[in-house]
């Protein structure tokens, strides 16, 4: 039995939203506020939507599951696990009540994402409320499906600024028989890149990757046959490692209340803070800055190399959190929130002003 | 339109386009007037094949001014319309922009150009022990752009995904001829994520002129296993139980008796004619991973029933036992004077009371139909066999067919699950989607192309073309692009 509780609340949320679409207003929409550090700071009045909550379908032959957005994130992953299923992102919860609504609006993964899909990859339809009250479904529940524009993939990571997402269906991977880590010395972050850049090359069951201070760590996931080949293969030193620190940020490397800076870049693009302490996932995809940054030079440096720059944690309002978008870019993103929240009831101004 | 009115607007674009690449004449026009949907012709205006990206911009500039429809065209591989010309309008090919333009090992991507056809990139990575997944069943012909256009799926989607899961990047040409980008190299992207919005919006919100890759290692063996059922019920249901052993397929393929006896009297792959349903299922990995699947697999398989399982002895083998489903279509072509397909995807558990539903349609029609199906993924291909010559039964064709897509929605499926909606199903998608939505995906069109320019009157269906059902026709077997498998 699981502990998921099936409390229905679409007819509340209606008619909250039809009453400001008529009476004007905005909203910060709310699950359990985990997530709530990620994006430009609001002001406006919680829209609270945690309590929607509750299983739809979930058969672990068809691979998917279909839940409320208010259902807790550990929830779901105990009855996955149950089942011998996961999801295929190992999203951040950053608390303990983390709803499935906030994983997919915040589009968060965690450290298998460098060598697997993104939440947005794994989405397959949603159920959601935009700014007019109207509900609308858009996607589906089944693995294949091109029927209509995908709107379902585009609410993941747009946090919460073109409506309440009601319901989502997800598609669902088996766990691995067995997994292990293993450790090299690289005394550089630019060799770190290199080596595992070369690897990714090659069909090893590759599904997390680390560097700090000199040690890389990686993580093998699959068959006991693929994983024991791969490691005959590579070499190394086997060790226990903790992942769900890099996915929590709880490693040492992220010190509280200091800024933290995410770098996202193309895989295997050389280091752009030499000497700095830096953790560097997703096969050198994103690299993590705690401490003061320059984020504008820092910002100027990734644009020409195809990568962005999020003043994610703790950088206060002086910096915007997102990486700018060019101006046709971010008009063409404001007619799309439009379309869906005319009177920007929804997280305005979120990620940037207007969006 | 007037001929006059051709010859003048040819003259324009011809002072940045070379001669031959400004298509004017009737005769070649004709070339033009469908894509695989042959059911369905239109001659337009013009043809326009640009070869660089300037050359586009300057189209859709020309275009844009002018309010002239553009219908963008790769290969024209299309199953459901989605290129067919517009008689007021220009179709824009990409089929001379064909090349590589990088290939990137360390960082495992290739850019292309939207006319590289889909196998050709695989060829080109072969050397470097790399291919590009995705492997839709006309990947010998269709174009990565088409690709795009249409997030084309394959046997293999299970496991690798779709198209939109293998894009890392998009150069788009907007309406306006201006030039924008999507760039999610970094496995990240700021503001929206317009990716799922471009890949599968069938040339309706941009021109895509450059589009990059990811390529994966080549697996180090593959190797397929084909279990014999008495009913597909039964191997309905062992697909499932091979997905409770935690294992994912390269691919898994079923096909029902009439489609096992068309396959095996064209390509005599050695599939008993007397079953009722094969399962063909492939596993990649190492070795020693392969060989510990096969051996549970086959476990699954004959603890769900199989009569008989059969282990593809070598690569020839395992190349045999694949010929049969790739030629499912055209062999269905060879017993029956006409076909139409259909292009369904439901919950796999529904498997049984979908063909249950189809043989009770089929019965009341008194249409055979043949069913080969993705089973992993739950995309079902039903073959309607008929004849058009005979009075009226194209149209109860058609009515089967439509009934068959309805019932995949009422068991919680789709109505398209690789093909896409272009013209054939706009019917459909009043049946899948409500007003409401069906007013957004305008509003979102909207965003991209406020002057309804690209490719009008498909995929999305006006209020006014609610009414409309269509049908893929294939008289006496003859399909366009005879040469590719259709899966």
């Amino acid at each position: 039995m699981n502990a998921i509780v099936d409390v229905d609340i679409e007819a509340e949320l209606v008619t909250q939203v039809a009453a400001l679409a008529a009476a004007g207003g905005s909203v910060e929409i709310v699950g359990s506020g985990s997530k709530r550090f990620y994006g430009e700071p609001l002001d406006a009045l919680p829209m609270e939507v945690a309590a929607h909550s509750g299983i739809i379908d979930y058969d672990p032959a068809e691979l998917v599951i279909t839940l409320r957005a208010g259902c807790r994130l550990r929830d779901v992953e105990a009855l996955l696990a149950e089942h011998r299923q996961m999801f295929g992102f190992e999203a951040p919860h950053f608390g303990p009540e983390a709803t499935i609504g906030g994983m997919v609006a915040s589009g968060l993964a965690g450290p298998r994402r460098g060598f697997a899909g993104s939440i947005r990859d794994f989405v397959l339809g949603v159920k959601m409320l935009d700014g007019r009250g109207e509900v609308m479904q858009f996607g589906g529940r089944v693995i294949k499906n091109v029927a209509g524009f995908d709107l379902s993939r585009v609410l993941v990571g747009s946090l919460g600024t073109l409506g309440v997402i009601l319901e989502v269906s997800i598609r669902v991977v088996p766990m691995f028989a067995t997994e292990t880590t293993l450790a090299f010395e690289h005394s550089s972050a630019d060799a770190h890149i290199r080596w595992v850049n070369e690897l990714g090359s090659q069909p090893f069951p590759l599904s997390a990757s680390a560097w700090h201070d000199g040690t890389s760590q990686l993580r093998l996931s699959g068959s006991e046959q693929g994983v024991n080949h791969a490691i005959a293969e590579l070499g190394g030193e086997q060790l226990e490692f903790d992942w769900a620190l890099l996915r929590e940020q709880s490693h040492a490397l992220f010190a509280p209340e200091q800024p933290l800076t995410r770098v996202s870049l193309p895989p295997a693009s050389v280091d752009l803070v030499a000497g700095r302490p830096q953790l560097i996932e997703w096969g050198g995809a994103q690299r993590w800055l705690c401490g003061e940054v320059d984020v504008d030079s820092l910002r100027q440096k990734a644009a020409q190399l195809g990568g962005s720059v999020c003043a994610f944690r703790n950088h206060g309002t002086d910096v915007a959190v997102f990486h700018p978008l060019a101006p046709t870019m971010l008009k063409l993103q404001r007619s799309i929130k439009s379309s869906l929240d005319p009177a920007g009831i929804f997280n305005s101004g979120r990620i940037y002003p207007g969006l | 339109m007037s001929q006059s009115r051709r010859e003048e607007l040819a003259a324009e674009f011809r002072k940045f386009l070379p001669t031959e690449n400004v298509v004017d004449q009737p005769t070649s026009l004709a070339a033009y007037e469908c894509d695989g949907l042959s059911a369905y012709r239109e001659t337009p205006l013009l043809v326009l094949l640009p070869e660089t990206i300037e050359q586009v911009q300057q189209v859709m500039r020309i275009c844009h001014q002018q309010r002239l429809p553009v219908v963008s065209r790769g290969a024209g591989t299309s199953l459901s319309g989605g290129a067919l010309p517009h008689p007021e309008g220009v179709v824009l090919s990409l089929a001379k922009m064909k090349r590589i333009l990088k290939v990137d090992t360390l960082s495992r991507l290739a850019v292309v150009e939207p006319g590289v056809r889909n196998l050709a990139i695989s060829e080109a990575v072969k050397s470097l022990g790399l291919y590009y997944a995705p492997d839709p069943s006309s990947q010998i012909a269709c174009s990565i752009g088409g690709n795009v256009a249409e997030n084309a799926g394959g046997v293999h989607c299970l496991k690798y995904g779709l198209t939109l899961h293998n894009i890392l990047a998009l150069k788009l040409v907007g309406v306006d001829g201006e030039i924008f980008e999507v760039d999610q190299r970094s496995l990240h992207n700021d503001g929206y994520d317009l990716l799922p919005l471009l890949v599968g919006s069938e040339g309706m919100l941009a021109i895509v002129v450059e589009v990059t890759v990811k390529l994966l290692p080549i697996p180090r063996c593959a190797r397929v296993v084909m279990g014999v059922f008495d009913s597909v019920e039964m191997a309905g249901d062992s697909v499932a139980a091979i997905i409770a052993e935690g294992i994912i397929p390269a691919g898994i393929e079923m096909m029902d008796n009439p489609a096992i006896r068309a396959a095996e009297d064209f390509v005599h792959a050695g599939y008993p004619i007397d079953a009722e349903a094969i399962l063909i299922c492939e596993l990649d990995g190492t070795e020693e991973e392969v060989v510990a699947q096969i051996e549970l697999v086959e476990g699954v398989l004959k603890r769900g029933g199989a009569v008989e399982t059969r282990l593809a002895r070598d690569e020839a083998e395992r190349l045999l036992f694949w010929s049969g489903r790739k030629a499912a279509f055209p062999a269905v072509g060879r017993i029956s004077p006409d076909y139409y397909c259909i292009d369904g995807t439901i919950p796999r558990k529904a498997l049984s009371t979908v063909l249950t539903g189809i043989r009770e349609l089929s019965a009341e029609y008194g249409l055979p139909v043949a069913n080969v199906f993705h089973a992993g993924d739950g995309n079902l291909h039903p073959l309607i066999l008929y004849d058009s010559n005979n009075e009226g039964e194209l149209e109860r064709t058609e009515e089967l067919g439509s009934k068959i897509l309805q019932l995949c929605i009422q068991c919680g499926g789709t109505i398209t699950g690789e093909h896409g909606v272009g013209v054939e199903k706009l019917g459909e998608m009043c049946i899948q989607f409500g007003e409401a939505e069906r007013n957004q995906f305008h509003a979102i069109r909207e965003c991209f192309d406020p002057l309804r320019l690209l490719n009008p009157g498909k995929a999305i269906p006006t209020l006014a073309r609610c009414a409309e059902f269509n049908s893929m026709h294939v008289h006496h077997g003859k399909v366009p692009h005879p040469e590719i498998e259709r899966f």
